[in-house]
């Protein structure tokens, strides 16, 4: 139950994050990569408040609190930059430049409709081709699943 | 440059950073939104009810503040189906390939000082501005 109410309370805060940065309007995002034209610098913000705010944190929590530790867990953690990673993140790039979406803004949007929902639905579907195409390949546990995405 | 208006930026990254690091604290669980999704896409597990309540939140929050927080909204679709189909497609296959997403990489996977993050995220970044440079400035036409 604390879990639910801590999962909760994130999303709340999440979605609030997002559009409060202004995140969630795809111009704000590709006005960050147009690199070569009217840059908008916002999204450097976000993330300089968004790390600033959880490097320390979780360095002080990391050591104050082994419970949830992935060191402890006993597969360990992935390190190698692999093709998959560059591949993966090139192709999540190009789809973030096209739209101006990713995962978190867009759902957090869903309400607005629109090309948002054409969008969820295509994210959903990617996501499940990927995990559908890899599934044979990954040992899928619980535990297992949290310490690759704890590297992530 | 008026600073102000990157205020908004500024304090939505800090409560971004609240957020994940609520998870980090009570789940010992990263904020990667990708890697939620993917977990509600599977069997039911233990974690199946901690995913649907963040996702449940990030709905509603985002609901009711995009509703306070009302900006103008660009007229009408920017971007045809097929575009956003495969904006959409790239974006989830990409993520999970990657391993995460800019919640994930991007602010958390920094924030651990994670090498695959920081190369993931200069990676995705460099390919979402590629992207956008071709489609701003180098095909012509408004984007």
């Amino acid at each position: 139950m604390k879990t639910i109410i801590s999962s909760l309370l994130s999303g709340l805060l999440f979605g609030l994050g997002l559009v409060v940065s202004g995140m969630t309007e795809p111009d704000k995002i590709k006005g960050f990569l147009d690199f070569f034209g009217a840059w908008d610098p916002s999204l450097l913000f976000v993330m300089v408040g968004a790390i600033g705010v959880h490097m320390p944190s979780y360095a002080y929590l990391k050591k104050s609190r082994h419970t949830f530790d992935v060191t402890t867990n006993p597969a360990p953690p992935k390190l190698r930059i692999d093709g998959k990673l560059i591949l993966g993140a090139t192709l999540f790039g190009t789809g973030w430049g096209l739209a101006g979406y990713c995962p978190g803004p867009a759902i957090a949007s869903i309400a607005s409709g629109g090309d948002v929902l054409v969008v969820v639905f295509a994210i959903v579907v990617g996501i499940g081709l990927h995990d559908w195409a890899f599934a044979r390949k990954r040992v899928v546990t619980d535990v297992r699943h949290r310490e690759d995405a704890s590297t992530a | 440059m008026n600073l102000s208006v990157f205020l908004g930026p500024l304090v939505g990254g800090i409560l971004l950073g609240i957020s994940v690091t609520l998870l980090y604290a009570f789940e010992g669980r990263v904020a990667g939104i990708s890697g939620i999704v993917a977990g509600l896409m599977r069997p039911k597990s233990s974690e199946w009810p901690s995913r649907v309540a963040f996702i449940l939140g990030l709905v509603v929050a985002g609901t009711l503040a995009g509703i306070a927080f009302a900006t103008p909204q660009a007229q009408g679709s920017t971007s045809t189906i097929p575009v956003l189909l495969a904006a959409g497609l790239l974006v989830g296959f990409g993520a999970r390939l990657g391993n995460g997403c800019t919640s994930g990489h991007g602010i958390c996977g920094i924030s651990r000082w994670n090498p695959r993050s920081i190369v993931a995220t200069v990676v995705f970044i460099l390919a979402g501005a590629l992207v956008v440079g071709l489609v701003r400035h180098g095909l012509g036409g408004p984007s």
